[in-house]
């Protein structure tokens, strides 16, 4: 289609000098969501190729692990790896571990991480879409979701004294057993929390600046999609059927009923930016109906009875993985005889899923590889790790 | 489709190069492969109609002392079923065939394990170390790596 367009020219009838040219995005660029430097050749506004520079927030996780002196300890590193949504990826270390070594858990401890894990989904997305929409040049979804976000985490400070880093979810059970008026405040939390969600779907969704910025940009086919095994909002919103939480049964989320939601294409084609985005949307709608149905049916238990005090697991090797706010979150354990770990290898989802925007953004305005960019929803701290 | 009936098909198909697998008392029952077959194990494992792997989930390298692995986590969208593939090479000679052409997605799983193992991938078409700069010395996974005292004039160890 490029080739076709007709070359500008001068007053004098000559044709202007055009070449394509090199831009560099980021690493301080507002819209990367943090230090990621893409290298993008334009023809024009045209984006003709997209190359990815990762690693400047290379923190060397997989190489802190293995110098750890317990199993226990590699808990709060997890926790930094994607620092917006610490909850799952504790969660995603203690089913790999657990399942390493064969320890089962009382259905209170399922219960509580799920709820955990489910709170921490709508805080990630709350930054995902807020940001997203600014991007977008909404503002005031941003603000809104903030201070709901807020709320969660102050749902986490009363459980366990942090905000963002929790260390909450341990190898066996938890740290700390959920403080009385939790349950309380939970049920307070979700009824303000509808309206918000009710109110940004007004605001932003169907918004005719909003659909005209990302209907029908980036999209991304549902065999490229699996192709690049993309997971999480991403693959759904291509309009494939899979969750881990469902498909992949980890804890006990097959106690509970909810839907799994897929794009649909409502506003252009299957698989683009909106779709993602609605997916994250109407995704918090489906993890408030976890929460309540699990704070409804809590069972009593002590947290922290499975708790091992030292761990040396049988050599073996153990993948254990959840469905986290950006996708599959995979730890991979190997063990040997000893106390420490031999080897972790996190399967970072937004990694993953970052690795698609070449295929995908070939083609697009620059302005909409801001939006793609967006609809991916990285966080660079895990996939730099 | 259980483990068994995975091994017992490849097992079939590829002979020798299917070299032992443990499928019972592990948390993931694994099939060790030889390393030069894994690119023609790989295709059968996605094309064929009983297997159908379209989605490789996580591609690791491990060092094992003298020896290099590489562990695929293959799992099936349409059928729900999962394997564990293995490999290993000596760490004098690390080279795998790599799988990029069939999942797509192992090109940046690929270019980790190079950067940070060493792992050297054949036919890999952009393989470059993806999370440390290019011009960073050693590959810091493995389990014999020394860091260096200096990059680019910078101490390193603090």
């Amino acid at each position: 289609m490029i080739e076709t367009l007709e070359k500008p020219k001068t007053s004098t009838g000559k044709t202007l000098r055009t070449e394509e040219m090199i831009v560099n995005m980021g690493p301080q660029h507002p819209s990367t969501h943090g230090v990621l430097r893409l290298e993008v050749v334009l023809d024009g506004e045209i984006v003709t190729d997209v190359i990815p520079h990762l690693g400047y927030l290379h923190r060397c996780f997989e190489k802190h692990c293995e110098h750890m002196t317990s199993y226990q300890q590699v808990i709060p590193y997890v926790d930094r790896m994607d620092y917006v949504a610490s909850m799952t990826n504790e969660m995603a270390y203690v089913v790999a571990a657990e399942k390493l070594l064969k320890i089962e858990v009382c259905d209170r401890v399922h219960y509580i991480r799920i709820i955990m894990a489910e709170l921490q989904r709508i805080a990630s997305h709350l930054i995902a879409i807020g940001t997203f929409g600014i991007d977008m040049g909404a503002f005031t979804p941003f603000l809104y979701y903030f201070r709901d976000r807020e709320k969660i985490l102050e749902l986490f400070e009363m459980t366990c004294g942090a905000r963002l880093l929790y260390n909450y979810m341990w190898i066996g059970g938890l740290s700390h057993d959920i403080p009385p008026q939790f349950v309380e405040k939970t049920k307070e939390f979700i009824v303000g929390f509808k309206k918000t969600l009710q109110e940004v779907n007004d605001l932003l969704n169907y918004n005719e600046i909003f659909i005209k910025r990302t209907a029908n940009v980036g999209i991304l086919p549902k065999d490229l999609a699996i192709n690049y095994a993309c997971s999480g909002p991403m693959l759904r919103g291509s309009g494939v059927n899979w969750d881990l939480r469902r498909d992949d049964p980890y804890t006990m989320y097959d106690k509970f009923e909810w839907d799994v939601i897929v794009g649909k294409g409502e506003m252009g084609t299957v698989g683009d930016v909106w779709d993602r985005n609605m997916v994250r949307q109407l995704e918090m709608w489906e993890s408030l109906r976890i929460i309540e149905q699990a704070i409804a049916t809590l069972p009593e238990g002590d947290v922290s009875k499975a708790i091992p005090k030292r761990i040396r697991p049988v050599p073996g090797d153990a993948y254990g993985r959840v469905e986290g706010p950006r996708g599959e979150l995979g730890v991979y354990i190997i063990a040997e005889d000893s106390v420490t770990p031999y080897r972790i290898k996190a399967r970072a989802p937004a990694f993953v899923n970052l690795s698609v925007i070449t295929e995908i953004s070939k083609g697009a305005m620059l302005a909409d590889l801001v939006a793609i960019m967006g609809s991916i929803d990285i966080v660079l701290g895990e996939v730099d790790r | 489709m259980t483990a068994q009936e995975i091994y017992d098909i490849l097992k079939a198909q590829f002979g020798e190069a299917v070299l032992e697998a443990k499928l019972e008392n592990v948390a993931d029952p694994f099939i060790k492969i030889a390393a030069g077959a894994i690119k023609e194990v790989s295709v059968f494992a996605k094309n064929d109609e009983r297997f159908q792997f379209d989605y490789l989930s996580c591609l690791s390298g491990v060092d094992f002392k003298g020896k290099l692995g590489v562990t695929y986590h293959l799992y099936s969208m349409t059928l729900r079923h999962k394997i564990v593939l293995k490999v290993e090479v000596p760490t004098d000679a690390p080279n795998v065939p790599s799988v990029e052409s069939i999942w797509k997605t192992a090109n940046w799983h690929e270019r980790e394990a190079f950067d940070l193992l060493g792992i050297n991938f054949l036919e890999h078409p952009d393989q470059r170390r993806i999370l440390l700069p290019d011009d960073w010395e050693g590959h810091p996974l493995r389990k014999d790596y020394q860091t260096p005292e200096f990059y680019n004039g910078m101490k390193v160890p603090y």
